[in-house]
């Protein structure tokens, strides 16, 4: 097994051979596009809601122009052979969620409930922020398989993190979901940093740990079934996502960190058995919580009938359940903009109320652009999880293999369960979509998520060194002639 | 590890292609049907997005739009004599959806109306806002004036109806108590407290029913024209002045139950014109027992009665029996037993006999209107024929004497031919509550045209029974409309 580790199989073309171009100049024309977009995606809401270009326009346009320069410079700098659409992709996500965030904060509806106002400045200064992250991360993450010596530590700190809001006084129950932490005015969700975090500890513990998982199992009906020992690990993960299904009552976060695992560790053992067992531990776990958990419950219940609940909502019911008619009118939000949306700035989606502009913020471009544009968002989300699989393929040691899928894997799950949850296609969870929607936490993890991937596809498709100075084939050729000692050298 | 990468790589796809696949279903599969939906706020958002088109009498608009500076709606729709013409406007409300014209021309008004599509690219091309189309009534303001104010100096609960009898045209309509549309026309808690004052829940005297239109009443004595062409049409008797046999007392047949008149009147074989001055009861019931059930129903139908009318605000359907013995059509054919009549019905039957016998179909809008173009006219058509117009020139002859001679005499109006009846409907457990006090009639111009036809309904709770009398009470506001429409045409 670990002789394949660096040895690319033949099959394997995605890894650039000797001599491969650097793309900057791709990603660079690319990243023009993505903040030409979104300015002018800007300037039309503007254009729609008051009939003239917004006065921010070019404080807009340049702050955005010279955050994605500032990110591009780095990975120039720092990480020249990484993938070239990575960076665009996020560049254009993120200024698109500036611009509907901004559109909503011209909302009386929402300036009047405190949920809009102000918060298109305070977002580009979490971009700022997570462009920072992004950038911290290119130069101080020389290669990511330092990552690993903190396999353990990573493992306390996400533990830490996901707990952090069941800690009395400081977590914040938002609601329902209480997913997130309260530090004075700030409001944090450690979810988002908690899964890269996580990640990092799945892939560190499942390389060391793949082999005994893989091939210790027996056969039976078609699949490898697991030793009962090796189910350990498993079990815990399962038994902590549970645990977060109950306490902080979030079905999202909780599918979203025993998918990552399910995932990762297919990926390490090649067993299809773990799939299913996943997928059987997740059906249960789910079913099981949900039979007791009222939050959950109702969570389904207006999956299933939102004009129900809708109607529940605004007959103002006493019977201890909060009724939340958001779910009826992010559908009306979808419907109403048909196929090919109202346009910007003309649609209503801020009858969604709260969390218009993070948790609900794809209904609002539902509305404004259509079917087209919902499908070409979904797309780049598409094409951002599937570059990162890409990545995963062409990395060359199984950490960073395993790291990567890990991310990406989180990434589609995370887009398919919030982005599923407001289309009505499964139950409403309390995340948010990454990069389009309001806050800090979730904007400022997933650049330094972004960072991560591109500093793996960097070393994956950096040309190989070649085999005299590569300092492997050195040591084991000192190696060989029995000595035990220590490279002289 | 490649080879789970690979399907992990299809299963993101997969998790997309979901997710396209739901969006597909909802933004397009069942976009209308989301877009639509009633709760759906946007509708009414849409409704009130551009200042709405007006309803219009007599060239000026009746209704306004003003812009609202605070909430999701633009513009609220304003009424200018708003309890006046809500049986004619209707309402439209933010919170409580529309009804009658504003719900029935909504499309016109709003602008959203398929006929109106050239328009709105039109202005969308020049960058002209969006503006909605005007509804063109055939009302006539001062005869709306005259028949509202009658009824609310009356005090009472009352309707009145004018017609034009050549076309048909409705010149009056009047409900009275009324409502001001303006009250909660908006969508703050100040509307909605006003809306639900007004509901007969909390308002036991209904402002909100339409009188003129939606209640029916007994119709008491003016019925009795319908049974005298009945009579003139089936030629039971073919002039005014022949003697009817008309016995007197009269007990009706298969019953030792006389039939009443009110007071001491020469009824016994009085001619249909003595018969109808005094308002006999035996008399007419007697006819209407001697043509029977079906008979009787024919004429009425021919009338209008049995069926709702679309004004184009629907109008209840008022009733004549139907499988009733020769007593009980003796009673409904003086306007009593099941017998009940919208305000509306009772216009029509006036109308029709100054027209000569010919019953033109009632409407209430003569054009849309699109920025001053026509989008669409309406045309007066004809409904039916209930008399011939010989018979119809002897039952006119015999409602003149009613009002020269007879109950009428509150109608008279100088150097005009009036022609009318009164009626006094008994009502409740053995007549037990007030009647109510009805007035028919139309006025007829030296050139023999007929430019009004009126029907006037009162009840009153508070009027002493005696004094309630369909000339004492209905006549005088009848005069009025009258008045206000031939004072117009001048």
């Amino acid at each position: 097994m670990s002789s394949t580790t660096n040895t690319p199989t033949h099959h394997t073309s995605t890894i650039g051979s000797i001599g491969a171009p650097s793309r900057r100049n791709t990603e660079l024309a690319l990243l023009i596009f993505a903040v030409a977009i979104p300015v002018f995606a800007y300037a039309n809401v503007g254009l729609a809601l008051n009939d003239q270009v917004p006065a921010g326009l070019l404080g807009y346009g340049l702050g955005l122009g010279l955050l994605a320069g500032v990110a591009h410079l780095a990975v120039r700098k720092f990480a020249p052979y990484a993938d070239p659409l990575l960076l665009p992709l996020a560049t254009l996500l993120n200024g698109l969620g500036l611009v509907a965030i901004w559109r909503l904060d011209q909302s009386k509806r929402l300036q009047a409930m405190h949920a809009a106002g102000d918060k298109a400045t305070n977002q580009l200064i979490y971009t700022a922020l997570g462009i920072a992250l992004f950038v911290v991360v290119l130069i101080f993450l020389k290669d990511h398989r330092t990552l690993q010596r903190y396999t353990y530590i990573s493992m306390v700190v996400a533990l830490f993190l996901l707990l952090l809001p069941l800690v009395p006084g400081l977590g914040a129950d938002v609601y329902g979901a209480k997913i997130w932490i309260q530090i004075g005015s700030f409001t944090i969700q450690p979810g988002e940093f908690a899964k890269i975090v996580l990640a990092v500890f799945f892939a560190g513990y499942l390389m060391v740990k793949r082999d005994a998982l893989a091939l210790a199992s027996r056969r039976f009906m078609g699949l490898y079934l697991p030793r009962g020992r090796d189910l350990g690990p498993i079990l815990v993960v399962w038994f902590i996502s549970i645990l977060i299904l109950v306490f902080e009552t979030d079905l999202g976060t909780s599918l979203l960190f025993f998918g990552m695992f399910v995932i990762m560790l297919y990926v390490a053992t090649e067993r299809t058995s773990w799939i299913v067992f996943g997928l059987l531990m997740s059906a249960a776990g789910a079913v099981g919580v949900a039979s007791f958990e009222p939050h959950v419950q109702t969570r389904v219940q207006a999956w299933l009938d939102p004009m129900g609940e809708f109607k529940a909502s605004r007959s103002g019911i006493q019977d201890g359940i909060i009724h939340s008619e958001q779910a009826m009118q992010a559908l009306w939000a979808f419907g109403s903009g048909g196929t090919l949306g109202t346009g910007w700035g003309q649609g209503h989606s801020e009858l969604i109320g709260f969390a218009a502009n993070s948790d609900f913020i794809l209904a609002t471009y539902g509305e404004e652009l259509g079917l087209a544009g919902i499908m070409a968002i979904l797309l780049i989300y598409g094409l951002v999880a599937e570059r990162g699989v890409r990545t995963a393929l062409a990395a060359r040691d199984p950490f960073g293999k395993l790291l990567a899928i890990g991310l990406s894997g989180a990434f589609a799950l995370q887009v398919f369960v919030v982005a599923g949850g407001v289309m009505g296609l499964i139950p409403l969870t309390g995340m948010t979509m990454p990069f389009l929607a309001y806050g800090g936490s979730s904007v400022i993890a997933n650049w330094a998520l972004i960072g991560i991937l591109i500093r793996i596809s960097d070393t994956a498709r950096r040309p190989a060194p070649t085999p005299a100075a590569n300092p492997d084939a050195e040591m084991t050729q000192i190696v060989r002639p029995g000595t035990t000692g220590p490279d002289p050298q | 590890m490649n080879k789970p990468l690979r399907r992990i790589a299809i299963f993101c796809g997969l998790l997309v292609l979901a997710l396209l696949i739901r969006d597909n279903w909802l933004q397009y599969v069942q976009a209308d049907k989301l877009r639509t939906a009633s709760d759906n706020r946007r509708v009414a958002i849409e409704r009130y997005a551009a200042p709405r088109g007006d309803i219009i009498v007599d060239g000026e608009p009746i209704t306004g739009s003003v812009l609202t500076k605070a909430g999701d709606y633009k513009y609220k729709r304003t009424y200018k004599n708003g309890p006046m013409w809500a049986p004619v406007t209707g309402y439209s409300s933010q919170a409580f959806d529309s009804t009658q014209l504003e719900k029935i021309n909504d499309g016109i008004l709003t602008g959203n109306d398929d006929r109106l599509f050239f328009r709105n690219t039109l202005d969308m091309l020049t960058g002209k806002p969006k503006q909605g189309g005007n509804v063109v009534t055939t009302l006539n303001s001062a005869a709306q004036k005259a028949a509202y104010s009658g009824l609310k100096n009356q005090g009472g609960k009352g309707a009145v109806v004018a017609l034009e009898p050549a076309t048909g045209k409705i010149l009056a309509l009047a409900s009275y108590p009324s409502y001001d549309p303006s009250s909660f026309a908006g969508s703050r808690d100040s509307d909605a407290a006003a809306w639900s004052k007004l509901q007969k829940k909390s308002d036991a005297s209904d402002p909100m029913l339409n009188r003129a239109l939606r209640e029916t009443y007994p119709p008491g004595s003016t019925f009795k024209v319908v049974t005298a062409a009945a009579a003139l049409e089936n030629g039971k008797y073919s002039s005014a002045d022949q003697k009817t046999d008309s016995p007197l007392p009269w007990v009706m047949p298969g019953t030792q139950t006389e039939l009443k008149n009110e007071g001491n009147i020469p009824c016994k074989d009085a001619t249909m014109r003595v018969a109808l001055q005094y308002s006999c009861n035996t008399v007419f019931g007697k006819i209407g027992a001697d043509l029977g059930n079906d008979k009787m129903l024919a004429e009425a139908k021919k009338f209008g009665f049995d069926s709702e009318q679309f004004t184009p605000i629907r109008a209840n359907a008022s009733v004549f029996g139907k499988n009733m013995n020769d007593s009980q059509t003796a009673l409904s054919s003086i306007g009593q037993f099941d017998t009940a009549a919208t305000p509306l019905q009772m216009a029509m039957v006036a109308s029709a006999v100054a027209n000569d016998g010919k019953l033109m179909k009632p409407y209430m809008v003569s054009s849309l209107q699109s920025n001053l173009d026509p989008v669409e006219r309406f045309e007066p058509e004809e409904m039916s024929q209930p008399l011939s117009p010989s018979n119809a020139q002897i039952l006119q002859s015999m409602m003149e004497t009613v009002v020269k001679d007879g109950t009428g005499k509150n109608a008279q109006i100088n150097g005009v031919t009036v022609g009318g009846k009164t009626g006094t409907a008994q009502h409740g457990v053995e007549n037990s509550e007030n009647p109510y006090a009805w007035f028919l009639s139309y006025a007829k111009l030296p050139d023999h045209s007929s430019p009004v036809a009126v029907a006037v309904v009162i009840e009153d709770d508070n009027a002493v029974r005696d004094d309630i009398s369909g000339g004492g009470l209905a006549a005088p506001i009848a005069k009025n409309v009258m008045e206000a429409v031939i004072n117009s045409k001048k």
